[in-house]
């Protein structure tokens, strides 16, 4: 019955979760990165940036991400040519796909560390200022350092969210779990058995990943 | 505290009544569908998506080859062109839909294979496809084994894909999308030197205005797809009506007519009308 499960192998079923989980991995840390600048922007003096950092997370959360996708490559690489330095589209797709996903998980976790900074009380950052910090000191030594502590918890939806919406690059052929889920399906005529092989290692990846964060949030969380 | 209650009572009421007259919809349409006879209505699955074979205009009308066989068939059966229903069956849901009882039969380019063959009954086949390549007009591919190297497009999970990557051009540059539009998209703006899939559903897409004179089919016969109908497992019953359906189809002419309708403007070569259960390997 489950026999069809050991038949693939370009990519198997071990090695489409492994590229799940790359996939999470670089497009998590790259949105980390750019979603704290751009709450940096949002709360920042300069109002230029804190338009920009509006605009880009009110625009980018409200485009449905296969679109994203898709015009990462049907856009950017077909009719632009930004290809990332990879003429191979297996390595092209990877990487635009964790180029979109960068770009719109980003506005999610740039909303997440805007809420943990709103935690952090006022007389932080003006004890902070008073003994002569500038801005980007203030944010890194003293508010952000409390935010994140504040936001562990969201930021765990955000990256179980990240997981599962990295199904969406098999739109562009990178060949990670639900491309593989096609694959079999177009083969074996098994709906619902394939269905839920591929639903149990979802569950597999976020549930750990949920309770381990939740059990760290907890651990971390200032309390005041 | 209230008026919250009253809030999520009334959610909730609108989220009932919404799923119950969904459901209420389903239920009435599908009596209708499975009772036989004279005025009753008929549901036959369909791709919306494939010009030449299934598409769904933007009237809401359709069109295409498995569109004519399946209205054809539909009136050996004896239902009228507005007694017929048709409902999208992609691919992933087609041996549900007919084990449901959603649809009486699919026509939408279904392959027959022996996993299918497990969950399905199949009449025919009605039309022998290979897959094929489209490429621009002046392109030089003239064998499969000229594509290593290539740049070459196809749909995620489709067995087309599957063949080049296993069999006929491992060292292709294959790009994967979600639809055959994206990829037809990708040949002309020239980033794939190829799109691969059935001829038939290649000469779909050559066929329409936009793309005419700019797209030729490769001719390569790279394999053997013999689309069939299929039927709900166990009735053979109306396999038996189907193939007698399709028979008489192709010995008064229709079957030509359709073929020559549907892909004629791309050149498409197509094969003799197969025979009833002759499947090609």
């Amino acid at each position: 019955m489950f026999d069809f499960l050991s038949d693939y192998d370009n990519p198997t079923l071990l090695g489409a979760f492994w590229m799940t989980v790359k996939l999470t991995f670089f497009s998590g840390i790259g949105s980390l990165v750019w979603g704290t600048v751009l709450a940096a922007m949002r709360v920042s003096p300069v109002p230029l940036m804190r338009g920009f950092g509006t605009a880009y997370v009110n625009i980018v959360r409200n485009i449905p991400l296969t679109v994203i996708i898709l015009f990462c490559s049907l856009g950017l690489a077909d009719i632009f040519h930004v290809t990332l330095g990879a003429s191979d589209f297996k390595i092209q797709g990877f990487r635009l796909a964790i180029l979109g996903f960068t770009a719109y998980t980003a506005a999610f976790v740039c909303e997440a560390v805007r809420s943990g900074i709103n935690t952090v009380p006022m007389g932080q950052a003006e004890a902070a200022r008073a003994i002569g910090l500038n801005f980007t000191q203030t944010l890194r030594l003293i508010v952000l350092p409390q935010a994140f502590r504040a936001v562990i918890g969201p930021l765990a939806n955000v990256l179980i969210a990240l997981t599962k919406n990295t199904t969406v690059a098999a739109a562009i052929g990178v060949a990670e779990a639900a491309y593989l889920m096609k694959e079999m399906i177009e083969n074996e005529a098994q709906t619902l058995l394939i269905g839920a092989v591929f639903a149990f290692g979802f569950v597999v990846l976020t549930l750990p990943t949920g309770l381990i964060l939740g059990w760290l949030s907890k651990r971390l969380a200032v309390k005041r | 505290m209230k008026l919250r209650k009253v809030t999520a009572a009334a959610a909730a009421a609108l989220v009932l009544s919404l799923t119950a007259t969904a459901c209420g919809g389903d239920d009435n349409d599908s009596d209708t569908g499975s009772g036989s006879g004279g005025g009753d209505k008929i549901k036959i699955g369909i791709k919306y998506d494939q010009p030449g074979l299934g598409l769904k205009k933007p009237d809401g009308s359709f069109s295409g080859f498995d569109v004519d066989v399946a209205t054809y068939v539909a009136k050996e059966l004896g239902y009228k062109p507005d007694q017929i229903e048709f409902v999208e069956t992609k691919s992933a849901d087609r041996e549900n839909a007919l084990a449901r009882g959603d649809v009486k039969f699919i026509a939408a380019t279904y392959s027959i294979n022996d996993e299918r063959k497990q969950k399905v009954d199949f009449a025919g086949p009605y039309l022998l496809a290979h897959q094929d390549l489209l490429v621009k007009t002046d392109s030089d591919i003239a064998k499969g084994t000229d594509l290593n190297g290539k740049n070459l497009c196809s749909v995620t999970g489709s067995t087309s894909a599957q063949n080049v990557k296993n069999d006929i051009a491992p060292k292709a540059n294959l790009k994967e999308y979600s639809g055959y539009s994206e990829c037809i998209a990708a040949l002309q703006s020239g980033t794939v030197d190829a799109v691969t899939t059935d001829d038939s559903i290649l000469a779909g897409f050559a066929a329409q205005s936009q793309y005419k004179g700019k797209f030729k089919l490769a001719g390569l016969k790279l394999s053997n797809e013999n689309y069939g109908i299929g039927v709900k497992k166990g009735d053979t019953a109306t396999v038996d009506k189907i193939n007698k359906a399709l028979e008489k189809m192709v010995s008064d002419g229709s079957w030509d007519k359709a073929v020559k309708d549907n892909f004629g403007p791309a050149n498409y070569k197509n094969e003799p009308a197969p025979k009833i259960g002759d499947i090609v390997q």
